[in-house]
């Protein structure tokens, strides 16, 4: 799909997909990736909402931010909503009941956005059971790395040694102790044929990713949602900061179309030189919640923060092919 | 115990009826963005970044931020590449 601003800018002046006045934060990353998801639409879609920020903010009662068909479940169950909403799909055009009214379409695409909470940890289950099913759909992880709407508790998608209210930073212990869960390679392992990584700072590689995965479904997105109040991070420098975690590295973007691992945009060229990576003290320096990590006494804790993504980051390059 | 209703009985549930169109976030912001038109280059970054559709574009002339809904975060200002954008109070 060849991605041109001026013409994905008129299209979402007819029609939005998401529209203003939802009550995501200021600077919200999450919001963002929303947006670009609905420049990637390619036919009639419905969209299916895990429980989590984007849920709760953008359907506050009475109000909808949303302009396409919107279905709310639960945490755990999103995706096998989704399920749901295909197989009724499915059974209504085997059964030929609408085939000759007009008003009814039959043929469109089913996405499922739900947050780190509702991906890692509690939906983690009804994902495997539809990508094992083989349902069509692409989910959307927009990753926060914590439970952002109900106060910043930590996740299986917070990073190691984050702060959270849950993982404090005492004089013993100081932030998460467990590293980030590998989410895409768990999806991987379910042989669909596509997953990929993306950053909302990389729009163009984005737009392109959502709309392949929507060509190849079932497939999963792993988003990289940057939350200002939550990371402790200055309203304006969302951008900066998802575009830093490119190129630290720490959420390289990169492609699984059936198993096989390519790297994509700036991760690529990273790849091929080396000297263009940049130390994660750049990434962490703009996020309060990394603050500590930053002193003198704990440069302990940096340094494995740093072996742990460098390890990650030798992995890929590894299973890409590009060692 | 009454009769069970199937399910051509029972109300749709949860239904949201208004658009949040209606809702104007606009007031939540201390400072606004505004756009230099001769400066601007016409790129439509603050446009893709802006995470409230807050800015409109055409695709054209030069972007146009909507007060009633622009939360004041600043990202526009922040990515634009020839610095149009000042946050105004």
């Amino acid at each position: 799909m060849a991605v041109n601003v001026r013409e994905l800018a008129k299209k979402m002046a007819q029609d939005p997909g998401i529209t203003s006045g939802h009550r995501l934060c200021a600077g919200c990353g999450p919001a963002i990736v929303m947006r670009h998801l609905m420049m990637a639409r390619r036919k009639p879609t419905v969209v299916v909402n895990a429980t989590g920020c984007v849920e709760v903010a953008t359907t506050i009662f009475p109000y909808t931010a949303w302009k396409v068909p919107w279905i709310h479940n639960a945490f755990e169950n999103a995706a096998a909503t989704a399920s749901g909403v295909v197989a009724a799909r499915n059974k209504l055009v085997r059964s030929e009941r609408f085939a000759d009214d007009p008003d009814v379409e039959m043929d469109y695409d089913v996405i499922v956005v739900g947050g780190d909470g509702g991906t890692y940890d509690i939906g983690l289950q009804s994902i495997s059971g539809a990508f094992e099913r083989g349902d069509k759909f692409m989910y959307v992880l927009y990753d926060n790395e914590a439970y952002m709407n109900t106060g910043i508790q930590r996740s299986g998608g917070t990073p190691f040694g984050a702060w959270t209210t849950t993982t404090p930073v005492g004089r013993k212990i100081k932030g998460k102790l467990a590293p980030k869960k590998p989410i895409v390679d768990i999806f991987v392992a379910h042989k669909i044929p596509y997953a990929a990584t993306v950053s909302p700072a990389f729009w163009v590689d984005e737009i392109q990713k959502f709309r392949k995965g929507l060509e190849n479904m079932p497939s999963f997105i792993h988003a990289f949602g940057v939350c200002p109040r939550g990371w402790r991070v200055a309203e304006n420098e969302t951008i900066e900061v998802a575009k830093l975690a490119v190129e630290t590295c720490v959420h390289p973007l990169y492609e699984v179309v059936e198993g096989e691992y390519r790297l994509t945009s700036v991760s690529k060229a990273i790849a091929r030189n080396p000297s263009k990576k940049k130390p994660v003290s750049e990434y962490i320096k703009y996020q309060g919640r990394f603050k500590h990590l930053l002193k003198p006494e704990n440069e302990k804790l940096l340094n494995e923060l740093q072996r742990q993504i460098d390890e990650r980051w030798n992995e890929l390059l590894k299973k890409a092919g590009e060692y | 115990m009454s009769e069970l209703k199937g399910w051509r009985e029972i109300p749709i549930g949860g239904v949201v009826p208004l658009s949040s169109l209606e809702y104007r976030t606009g007031d939540w912001k201390v400072f606004r963005p505004v756009i230099d038109e001769e400066k601007c280059v016409k790129c439509g970054n603050c446009w893709m970044f802006c995470p409230d559709s807050a800015i409109e574009w055409d695709g054209e002339g030069v972007p146009k931020p909507n007060y009633e809904y622009c939360k004041g975060c600043g990202v526009c200002a922040e990515e634009c590449p020839v610095k149009a954008i000042k946050m105004v109070r």
